[in-house]
């Protein structure tokens, strides 16, 4: 589905509305680059493309597992605490001196966990994914304190090569192993959505749980699916998230999920569920991403214009939305 | 059996649950620090723990209240937050520019335009949800991100540290040996509670939370009513955002308000108004105020660092929302009796996460 939207005029002549927020972020994106090409000589250096990603592969993985919980209508505010304890846990058994591989195994299993027991208590208890999972950011916050106040630096090698290993052209341009993995997990989501029982189901559910569960189709382990899901992503991106700062901080990410959040709705998923894709995940990331780029090299903005400019950005795509009317109520 | 009936009724009272956690939570405090519930006058004020916590969770109980009123029309508003931030900078703002702080004139203009800035917000909020049709949570996303950047554009990203005796006031002022805050916050609940439970006001807020459209096929103006309650709730999250500001005498656009917006849905979760809409109660949403800022109080008497709160926080939330839900209850009840001689009420049917 994801590359329905690009590959061809039959599926985007069938489903003209379904494909134009991902199509307005595309062309928001490349006006925005094009700003940036025409304003300073140094932007359209390829390295500043391949630097978006390197500085947004943890974003980007966590905003994928976000695009599965949206889809289902549901939302997930734990990502940004999860990501934050799964470095802080790497960083701190790494420093009590366990080897990389089984510090990793952990780390990864921590997100889907607490996932899996948040979707338990979406869909055995009917208490609002926004409760549930306000408190596990609560709970995942406060585990990074309890852990440690101060930030823990990282000195294991296997963690220092995956955060300085340059896979590059012989023009010296270069991505993180970071990236590389960001990618693989886009991959696999985009193809988990488009093509296999579970995205399917996910579609469903977002659409119309009512008639999902009339039609047979498996409610409850799908929401619980999703949260998991969204769970391992957050490890996932906790993990690139130490290979980018080498090291664990208790107060890293605060906030993470609002950008998550933003990415994926200007991405073109719509949060009542049940319409969105994963490549436009990819393109609010993008967005997001590009924008600070952008004030970084005009110097004379303040960050806090990152914020505004992303407010208006969210205001401008939820408008889209809701003017091409795509199963808004 | 009729005392059995009597003990039921009271176990399902709404407010029993949260009176009970407040009850046990200051009870744990006083075994763990017996002078904790000890009350002495200096200086013909009143102070001591619990006075401290009704002062500190002035600010809290604002802010919840409005969001108990935007809750309950099924919505949520997720700026309030940030419209402390924006509220306090500007008023912060104002008065730093001023040749005498200790003007009181001065210090009204500053907030009377404080007030009305955060009231268009919130009338910003009430166009997007009421008039666009955005859902509420997205709607006020769009001003808890870009409210941030807002506020930190006023001050322009500086902390602004003002010397203002009457607004310190409305913070740390005293009136009648009780600090003042718990006054205002005591006065704005009085407001609303008078203004939604002794006029129609409040059933009809109930109703359009319940189905809006069919309450405006009632002849209720249901957009009139929505948009109202967040100009509503950006007013009090504004008087809260003088009270934080007022609090430390300094505005910090970053950092003032910050998670505010959570812990007003929990306290009013906690209170046990639904997300979903239809019912709020505005004395469930006080008594969660107050749990909240007890329980925040307590971490730090034992010398927990505030973040490591957030633990204990999380434990609290997920108990209280288990105790309340319908499912739970359910489940718990028929494990205890094998047939039940009342019938628990049928799990309430949830809007399917529009909130969510």
């Amino acid at each position: 589905m994801t590359t329905g939207s690009l590959s061809g005029v039959p599926s985007w002549a069938r489903l003209p509305r379904r494909h134009v927020p991902v199509l307005a972020t595309l062309a928001l994106l490349l006006v925005m680059y094009g700003i940036g090409v025409s304003q300073y000589r140094a932007f359209s250096n390829v390295q500043v493309v391949f630097n978006v990603f390197i500085d947004n592969g943890f974003l980007l993985v966590i905003a994928v597992g976000m695009t599965f919980v949206i889809l289902t209508g549901g939302i997930d505010l734990s990502v940004g605490s999860v990501a934050a304890m799964t470095a802080m846990v790497s960083a701190w058994l790494l420093q009590s001196g366990l080897p990389a591989l089984p510090v990793l195994v952990i780390a990864l299993l921590i997100g889907p966990t607490l996932g899996f027991l948040m979707g338990c208590a979406i869909h055995f208890f009917d208490i609002q994914p926004f409760i549930v999972t306000l408190a596990g950011m609560f709970f995942a916050r406060g585990m990074c304190t309890f852990i440690s106040n101060a930030s823990i630096p990282i000195t294991d090698g296997f963690w220092t090569t995956m955060s300085q290993y340059r896979i590059g052209d012989p023009r010296g341009n270069f991505v993180s192993v970071s990236v590389l993995v960001a990618f693989a997990v886009v991959l696999v989501a985009a193809y988990v959505l488009a093509y296999t029982r579970l995205g399917r189901n996910v579609y469903a559910i977002g659409g119309n749980p009512q008639s999902a569960l009339l039609m047979g189709l498996p409610l409850g382990r799908t929401r619980i699916a999703v949260y998991t899901i969204s769970g391992l992503c957050a490890a996932i991106g906790g993990i690139l998230l130490s290979f980018y700062t080498l090291s664990g901080a208790p107060l890293i990410g605060v906030g993470m999920e609002l950008d998550v959040i933003a990415a994926v709705v200007i991405g073109g998923t719509v949060l009542t569920g049940g319409s969105g894709y994963v490549f436009g995940t990819v393109l609010g990331v993008l967005v997001l991403g590009v924008i600070q780029t952008l004030i970084t090299f005009d110097g004379g903005l303040n960050s806090w214009w990152t914020k505004i400019v992303i407010g208006g950005l969210l205001f401008a795509f939820i408008l889209l939305q809701r003017l091409i009317g795509i199963r808004y109520k | 059996m009729s005392d059995n009936h009597r003990f039921r009724a009271l176990l399902g009272h709404r407010l029993f649950w949260p009176v009970a956690v407040l009850v046990v939570m200051l009870a744990a405090n006083t075994a763990y620090r017996p002078g904790f519930l000890s009350i002495e006058v200096n200086n013909g004020h009143l102070y001591g723990t619990p006075i401290d916590i009704l002062r500190l969770s002035a600010p809290l109980i604002l802010v919840a209240l409005g969001m108990t009123l935007v809750i309950s029309t099924g919505g949520i508003d997720l700026s309030v937050g940030s419209i402390c931030a924006i509220s306090g900078a500007i008023a912060c703002l104002y008065i730093s520019k001023a040749p005498d702080q200790n003007d009181l004139g001065m210090v009204l203009t500053a907030l009377a335009m404080a007030l009305g800035v955060a009231l268009v917000l919130g009338a910003w909020n009430g166009v997007l949800v009421s008039i666009i049709g955005i859902q509420p949570i997205i709607a006020t996303l769009i001003l808890m991100v870009a409210g941030r950047g807002l506020a930190q554009l006023v001050t322009a990203g500086q902390i602004i540290t003002i010397n203002s005796d009457p607004y310190r006031a409305i913070g740390l002022g005293h009136f009648l040996t009780l600090p003042l805050a718990i006054f205002i916050a005591l006065g704005a609940a009085l407001l609303v509670a008078a203004v939604t439970r002794r006029t129609a006001l409040g059933m009809i807020i109930e109703s359009v939370g319940g189905n809006r459209e069919a309450s405006r096929l009632a002849g209720i103006r249901s957009s009139r009513v929505v948009f109202l309650v967040y100009v509503v709730s950006a007013g009090c999250a504004a008087i809260a955002g003088f009270m934080m500001t007022a609090n430390v005498s300094s505005a910090d656009g970053n950092a003032a308000g910050l998670w505010v917006e959570l812990d007003a849905i929990l306290a009013v979760v906690i209170g046990g108004t639904s997300l979903a809409g239809g019912r709020f109660y505005l004395s469930g949403t006080i008594l969660g105020a107050l749990i909240i800022q007890t329980l925040t109080t307590s971490v730090y008497a034992m010398n927990i660092s505030p973040q490591t709160a957030l633990l204990f926080k999380a434990v609290v939330v997920i108990a209280v929302c288990l105790i309340q839900a319908p499912a739970f209850r359910a489940k718990f009840r028929r494990r205890r009796r094998g047939t039940p001689t009342r019938q628990p009420s049928p799990p309430q049917r949830q809007k399917e996460e529009v909130t969510a």
